[in-house]
């Protein structure tokens, strides 16, 4: 064989090698668009550790903070990833109105779904009666978190009224010390912490019927309730007493860092509200810690009696842009207690699906947690994350930046719903 | 010897090929979309363009890059040129130079993170991780909240950040073009008696003009497309909004494809006489 013949022969073996490869890796894999990064990463990895054995399935996931922007890309060039997390309802909504995701009644038991999902979360995952998004884990928002030690030497106790929440922190402020830590800073995203607060307090002062009808823009957002709920935010959030460092710290904290003011030595501040993901921070930032004995929560105090203490919270969703086998599989994977166990026992979350046991949990504190989101009255999903993305993630984030930097709150309403009637009115 | 009429053709149609494809196709399509609403499907005529120029926040980004051109682009180009000049009588001139080239390495988005350590504010009681704050403190003054203080200093702590990027690519420029410059002429000025400071301006600066003037049009081309600073540093908020951060926000964050590729078009109508500026000075030249 001449040494010609050789060269030609074996390239065209491996081509042969490299096309054949090709196409097994092609049928076996399945690519995955999400947020993750860090410890949230390893846990959705090792979620996916048991579904990649039994089925030989490889899962490629990608992670990136800033998944709209990579999201919108891949889908407008036609190239979208198999299956995607996706930040909020909302979203979900714009990609199934163009068509571009895949109907998950067509492939999965919705029977069961029915009966393994609350049917806030089915109807979430909908659009126009089909079901297009699934639910792996919730965060529950309606949350205050505290230092129990600090609380009890200095004498505190937990209030269970808005007017107990604002006399305790008068009482804190008249110690001298500050009463709150708040932390609206959050990148390209700033301000989402504040649009919380806005969502709590209006549950609780306008109820879940006005609260439906502000999110969907019904109610302009000069609605003298509205401007009420802003109000009572700003009683706290812009009042330099009440926050530790006042609105300049306030408006240049990161919302991950905030929590760390409660437990310096003195307490630099007292209360801190947040989801219940801020557990996997603080632990973060302060590894010595014990949920439950050197920090615990309170439920965020109900404001008009009528409505009792309503649940505000956010979710984790999946939706489907190929439909592949693969991705169906994989769907159906994430749809199952078992997989959703792995998960919350890992990072904290709490699951979205009814059979996952109280047991799967971590600790007391993140079960405490999941009993306050299955027992609650009313339950109300973050209504930014509901509303289009120019009011939910624009103007809304802006003002409340606007508002607690000292703006008139009569300006700030007027530039959201300026932003809420163009939005709303496509 | 003898061209075929379609030799030069034969050679350029490759580039015009692929300056079509990726440069003259996007820029129609993105023109044309700008007449059309959120999702490309419904012809809306000007609004997006009306949009632009009455919007709030659009008419702070528009100010800001004003203030952007303004106040970068002489303070990039003079820092420059200061040193280039100066810097050509030290001994360790090289070292310096190396040094304050250095931030040119680092890329926008390395640059906004340090800096926004340096900017970093902590309440006054607590231990400032801010240099500036720091330094603050260590004058027994309290510390500032740079990036949230609106209107003015925040934008400028912003500007800073450019400036310390691009001073480096200036001097540079300058120190070869300066370096290139008849020694003969600056002594035979100064035989004649001229002050250091009359050698500056009439003689150093006049003759390095044509490169002065380069300069000028590619920061302000530069200082027009400002992004990665704002969008790291403070994505905008507190009044420091710029056209190509709202472009992103309004493509990525809102999918509003009509408004997007309206600011877009209207960020290169700003450049374009700039282009056409830099353009006429090359034709010069190669007519000289």
């Amino acid at each position: 064989m001449s040494k010609k013949t050789l060269v030609f022969s074996l390239t065209i073996l491996l081509m042969i090698g490299v096309i054949a490869t090709g196409a097994v890796a092609q049928r076996r894999t399945v690519s995955v668009l999400g947020i993750w990064g860090g410890g949230e990463r390893d846990a959705f990895m090792k979620m996916l550790e048991p579904f990649e054995a039994a089925t030989g399935i490889k899962v490629e996931f990608t992670g990136t903070r800033d998944l709209p922007a990579v999201l919108t890309t891949r889908v407008a060039a036609g190239n979208p990833p198999d299956i995607s997390v996706l930040p909020n309802p909302g979203q979900m909504e714009e990609f199934a109105r163009i068509g571009e995701l895949v109907d998950l009644g067509t492939f999965m038991d919705v029977n069961k779904l029915q009966s393994d999902y609350a049917k806030t979360w089915l109807d979430l995952g909908s659009y126009k009666g089909k079901l297009y998004a699934i639910f792996i884990s919730a965060d529950l928002k309606s949350l205050v978190w505290y230092n129990p030690k600090a609380f009890s030497e200095a004498g505190y106790k937990v209030p269970e009224t808005w007017d107990e929440l604002i006399a305790l922190s008068d009482k804190i402020v008249s110690d001298g010390k500050a009463p709150w830590c708040i932390g609206l800073e959050s990148g390209a995203a700033s301000g989402w912490p504040g649009t919380d607060w806005i969502e709590d307090i209006m549950l609780r002062t306008a109820g879940p019927e006005v609260y439906d009808r502000w999110v969907n823009h019904e109610i302009p957002w000069t609605d003298p309730q509205v401007k009420h709920a802003w109000r009572l935010f700003g009683q706290i959030a812009c009042n330099e007493k009440y926050v530790y460092g006042g609105t300049a710290a306030e408006l240049t904290a990161n919302f991950g860092d905030a929590p760390d003011a409660l437990f310096t030595t003195p307490p630099s501040a007292y209360m801190h509200r947040q989801a219940t993901f801020i557990k996997s921070f603080i632990l973060k930032h302060n590894p010595d810690l014990v949920p439950g004995i050197d920090f615990s929560f309170f439920p965020f105090p109900p404001i008009d009696p009528e409505y009792d203490t309503p649940a505000l919270g956010a979710a984790d969703m999946f939706v489907m842009f190929n439909d592949t086998p693969e991705a169906e599989a994989l769907m159906r994977y994430l749809a199952t207690p078992g997989a959703q166990e792995i998960w919350v026992a890992e990072i904290g979350k709490l699951s979205a699906n009814r059979r996952v046991s109280l047991g799967a949990y971590p600790d007391e504190l993140t079960r405490k947690a999941a009993q306050i989101l299955a027992n609650a009255k009313i339950f109300r999903f973050d209504g930014s994350d509901l509303m289009p993305a120019p009011v939910g993630s624009g103007s809304f984030w802006t003002g409340i930046l606007d508002y607690v930097g000292g703006e008139d709150l009569d300006t700030v309403l007027k530039m959201i719903e300026e932003s809420a009637v163009e939005a709303y009115g496509r | 010897m003898h061209t075929k009429q379609s030799t030069p053709w034969l050679y350029l149609g490759p580039g015009l090929a692929i300056l079509t494809f990726f440069l003259i196709y996007p820029s129609i399509n993105t023109i044309y979309l700008s007449f059309f609403g959120r999702n490309s499907e419904n012809f809306v005529g000007t609004s997006n363009y009306i949009y632009a120029f009455t919007n709030r926040t659009m008419l702070t980004a528009l100010r800001n890059n004003i203030l952007w051109v303004v106040v970068f682009t002489p303070l990039t180009v003079f820092l420059g040129l200061i040193l280039a000049v100066m810097l050509d009588r030290v001994e360790y001139e090289t070292t310096v130079k190396f040094i304050i080239f250095m931030p040119m390495a680092i890329s926008f988005v390395g640059a906004s993170v340090i800096w926004k350590f340096v900017y970093a504010y902590r309440p006054a009681l607590a231990s400032q991780i801010g240099l500036l704050n720091a330094l603050r403190g260590i004058l027994h003054l309290s510390p500032t909240p740079w990036l949230i203080k609106r209107p003015w200093i925040n934008n400028f702590c912003l500007i800073a950040v450019g400036v310390w990027v691009w001073t480096g690519f200036c001097m540079v420029i300058l120190s070869a073009s300066y370096k290139g410059l008849p020694r003969q002429l600056l002594e035979a000025a100064r035989i004649d008696g001229a002050t250091e400071w009359g050698i500056f301006w009439k003689i150093i600066l006049p003759l390095m003009m044509p490169t002065v003037t380069v300069l000028i049009t590619t920061q302000v081309i530069n200082v027009l497309k400002v992004f990665d600073i704002v969008y790291v540093m403070t994505n905008g908020n507190f009044g420091t909004e710029v056209i190509a951060n709202r472009m992103y926000k309004e493509m990525f964050n809102f999918r509003n494809f009509g408004r997007a590729s309206a600011i877009a078009v209207i960020l290169l109508l700003l450049i374009l006489p700039m282009l056409l500026v830099n353009l006429r000075r090359f034709r010069k030249q190669g007519a000289r």
